[in-house]
Parts: C-alpha cells; structure tokens; sequence
C-alpha cells in the first residue's frame, strides 16, 4: 500500500495488527471456498463428499440437505416432495436456526463474496453515498417469492435466484446465469450500496427469520471505549443496526438482519464489538432494562 | 420489535399504509415481471426431461434444480439448463442426438432426485417415457430410398419392440421391398437412441416430447380396441 495513513481500518490494524483486524473476514472466505469446494470437488475432481448444489444436496452419500425457500416454494406449489427434501430443509433449517441465521449470507453464500467486492470497490475509490433504502423490502421480496407459486403453481424464483444460479454456473458450467450475478454487482457498485444482500434477496431474508431466535449475535461489549471512528459503520452490510447497539438501550444486535459477518470485530481498533450469546446473563438485564423503560 | 429501529417509532397510520402500499406495489411488479420471465422459457420440442419426469407442469412445481440427477448419471447425457436452453433456467434435460440415455437398469438419477420431481415408483427403466420417437422425414430416411439402413432399428434397446421393421412393395422399381422402420409409441421410451445414430446429416427420426407426438382419441369415442372393431367392420358390415 502506498497511502498507509488513507488504508481503510487503518487504526485497527496498527493496534492489533494485520490478521487480528481482518480474521473474521479471511474466516469468512475461507469458508465460503470450503463449501463451494466441497461441491466443486465432486465435477471437478470426482471426489463427491458433497452432490448437488446449495438448492438441495447429499453430504457423504448419506446426509440430505436442502434450502428451506426453495423447499417451501415446493411445498407451496402444492406438490409434497420426497422425505429427503423435507428433512433436508429441516436440517438446514435447525442448523441456521442455532447459529444464527444470516451466518448463511456471510460465511457461506456465494453471493456475498461478489456484493462484498462490490462495497469493497465503493469504499476504495470512495464513491458517494446512495441514499438509505428501506431494508425491510426484502420482507416483502419474500412474501411475494411465497406468494407465485400458490398464483401461478411452479417455483417462478428459482428462475432468476442468483444462489443456485452462481453455483450451477460454477459446477454445471451453466456460464450464462453470471449475467444475473454480474448485473447484482453492478447494481451494488453503481445503483445503490449493498442493494442486493441487504435490501433484496429473499433467501436472506428467510435466514435471518429463522435465525431470530438463534442465541449467536454480536454486542457492543466495550461501547464505552468506542471513538467514533466509523470505521464499523463504512464496512457493516446492514448499518442500521450498529447505532441502537453503540448509542441505544441494548448493547446487543438482536435484529435477525444482522449477518453475524464479525467484520466490525475486525475493524474497531478498540475492540468494541465481540460474538456473544444472547441468553448470557448481562445481556438478559440489559434487555429487560430496556423493555422496562419504554 | 420496535427497538432496532427508532425513526419507525414515529410512524404513523397513514405512513405506515402508504409505505406498505409503495412496497406492495413494487413487489407486485417484479412479480409480474418473474411470472413473464419464467412463463417466456419453456420445455423445446427437443428437449427430453430424464426418465420418470413428472408432466411438464407438475415436473416444474417439484424440481428444485440441484442437479443431483446429473451428477448421478453415468454418460453424461443429463445436463441442467443454462439460459437460452430449450428447458427452463436451472432444469435437467437432455439432447437424444448429442448424448442419448442408455436406460441403466438401476436408473439412478431418478434415486437421486430429493423432490420426487423424477417418480421414484418407476422401478423398470423399459417403461420410462421420456419421449417418443418419430420417423419425422420419410423423404430423406434412406429405408423408404428402398436401401437397408435399418440403424435406427438397430440401435433401439428394446429392438422389435420400440422399433420393428416392416416390409412392403416398392413401387418406385415394383420388384423390390421396402425395409420400413415403424415406431411403437406405447413401447417406445424415448431414449433417443435411433436420433442419435442416424446416418442423415440431420435425423430422420426424432424423439419427441409424449404431448407433442401423441395423439388422443375423443372423449366420445366408446371404442376400446378401434383395430379389432375396425376389422370386424370390414368383414361384418357396420354394427354400432
């Protein structure tokens, strides 16, 4: 780097140097090549550890594992899948539903890596900021994703879901559905910043449903130390939340939008933010204080 | 619910009923344009769905596309849908004349399919109906030339059952055969194995979608066997 004073996180990475202020980050990578491996492995190499895509798969020939949207797009189509697929979802399902659910977006989907590089260019030749859009279309994204195939009786999404589509292209060499993906990564650099993952995409949206009652989130433990920097809040994909936390009643990001993706452990050179459970006591008073005062 | 976002706490009625109302819309008209897109690609005349596909539309309730019959198929015959395929986004299907299905015995792409989009209840790959093979070009087949070919015929996995080869007068010479492959659809599964080996440049014969190259006899017509009553019309004189 020739500007090391202008280097994003500068600060976070001066104090706690150059791997503790990017680890859940390079953890994150890490494990989102790891997936898309073990599925690659299979066309690639012959080795199949892991069959099919992220729509619906089978782990060591053994375990089945499905997305609970596309699974309930099915269901709601009126056709009642195989066992499989059912207990597929529901493993997923219980799986996200424990680890917090939009733990889907940041550590596995591949989507993100491409939307991430998006935010990425926008913060490395600072572009300006778009105006805030409601998060909460997605919500609505989802319904309506719930809704066509009850209208219209096939899964209308998985025409156009750009999940699948990004793996298929990469295991079945289906090379035109990266159109969809580059056109999400335009839209995310040019259009709107994080457009895609944190305003849009209905699979994220289900995750984060699903993992409201997860006890894994991440809390402003040490606010008080916070300088105001912002540095969390120029990399965090739904910086919305950051503010309640750090300013409001709760230290704790309960929002079921959060992505769990730690990048704003890694950034803050004072270590404000850690991965806690929700149930861990200190947490419980701080909600019931907050409960009690409104 | 209210906590994670403050400037909501002020909202009201109105606001909320008319931001409601702005999303609703706008999911509405992607929608609208998802149904158009979905509904614009359909299955091609070409393109055969693996064994034991349910029909098209209940086939595109079920399949959730994770290509696990594909991966499951030993030739390499399956593929899934790219875009601009004669098959929806994302779907498996198959080209008879690139790489037709050799119709394993244990069948297991349909044991591979999650949703149940592939029946699992087909246990005897001869029944499967993935298409039905059609001598489309009797002008260009070069069994109705008078020559003995007989490729198609030959290349058939269930030979004299599928395809049978019949003989008549050619009346191009009048004192030689024709050799006529003639297709039985009932038994016919659509393989595409005559497709692909075909000498034409182009096939002669083609496997078509069932729908496409079935017919169906009228919901009046009473008559189960129409051949046997036809021929006791001809020897008996017409008895309705």
């Amino acid at each position: 780097m020739s500007h090391p004073s202008s280097r994003f996180a500068a600060a976070a990475i001066a104090r706690l140097g150059f791997w503790k202020a990017h680890r859940f980050l390079l953890l994150r990578r890490a494990s989102q090549l790891t997936v898309l491996t073990l599925f690659a492995m299979g066309p690639w190499a012959g080795i199949w550890l892991l069959q099919g895509n992220l729509s619906a798969s089978l782990l060591l020939d053994t375990v089945p594992l499905a997305d609970p949207l596309t699974t309930l797009q099915v269901l709601l189509t009126g056709h009642l899948p195989q066992f499989q697929l059912l207990l597929g979802a529901i493993l997923i399902g219980l799986f996200y539903g424990l680890l917090g659910g939009r733990v889907f977006c940041s550590w596995v989907c591949p989507v993100n890596m491409v939307t991430d590089f998006a935010a990425w260019l926008r913060r490395r030749f600072n572009l300006p900021r778009t105006p805030e859009l409601p998060g909460k279309f997605r919500y609505f994204m989802l319904a309506l994703v719930l809704l066509l195939p009850m209208l219209t009786g096939f899964t209308v999404w998985e025409w156009l879901n750009p999940v699948p589509i990004l793996y298929r292209a990469l295991l079945f060499g289906n090379v035109t559905g990266i159109s969809i993906i580059v056109a999400i990564f335009l839209a995310d650099l040019l259009l709107a910043e994080r457009l895609w993952c944190s305003h849009v995409c209905p699979t994220g949206a289900l995750y984060g449903l699903l993992g409201k009652l997860s006890p894994v989130k991440i809390a402003a433990v040490k606010r008080e130390a916070c300088n105001n920097c912002m540095d969390c809040f120029s990399v965090c994909p739904e910086r919305q939340l950051l503010k309640p936390a750090l300013k409001g009643q709760q230290r704790l990001i309960s929002d079921a939008d959060c992505t769990l993706c730690g990048r704003c452990i890694d950034v803050c050179a004072a270590e404000v933010f850690q991965y806690k459970n929700r149930f861990n006591k200190e947490f419980q008073r701080f909600a019931h204080k907050a409960e009690n005062e409104q | 619910m209210t906590t994670q976002s403050p400037p909501l706490k002020g909202l009201n009625r109105r606001q909320f009923l008319a931001t409601s109302a702005r999303y609703a819309c706008a999911a509405g008209l992607v929608g609208s344009g998802l149904v158009a897109i979905a509904r614009a690609q359909q299955l091609g005349p070409q393109a055969l769905r693996p064994p034991a596909a349910l029909a098209e539309a209940e086939f595109l309730s079920a399949c959730v596309r994770c290509g696990l019959c594909v991966e499951a198929c030993p030739y390499d015959t399956l593929q899934l849908a790219r875009w601009f395929a004669p098959a929806p986004m994302g779907t498996p299907w198959f080209s008879a004349r690139d790489i037709p299905c050799e119709m394993c015995d244990d069948i297991p792409c349909v044991k591979a399919c999650p949703s149940g989009a592939l029946d699992p209840s087909l246990h005897d790959i001869s029944e499967a109906k993935m298409g039905v093979a059609v001598l489309i070009d009797e002008k260009a087949c070069l069994n109705f030339k008078g020559l003995r070919c007989d490729v198609c015929y030959r290349v058939c996995p269930l030979l004299d059952q599928a395809i049978s080869i019949e003989m008549s007068r050619n009346h191009h010479s009048d004192h030689h055969a024709l050799f006529i492959p003639v297709v039985n659809s009932d038994k016919c599964t659509g393989c595409g194995k005559c497709e692909h080996a075909c000498v034409l440049d182009v096939p002669a014969i083609k496997v078509l979608p069932p729908a496409l190259a079935q017919g169906k006899a009228a919901a009046h017509d009473t008559y189960q066997d129409t051949g046997s009553v036809t021929l006791e019309m001809l020897n008996g004189g017409f008895k309705p």
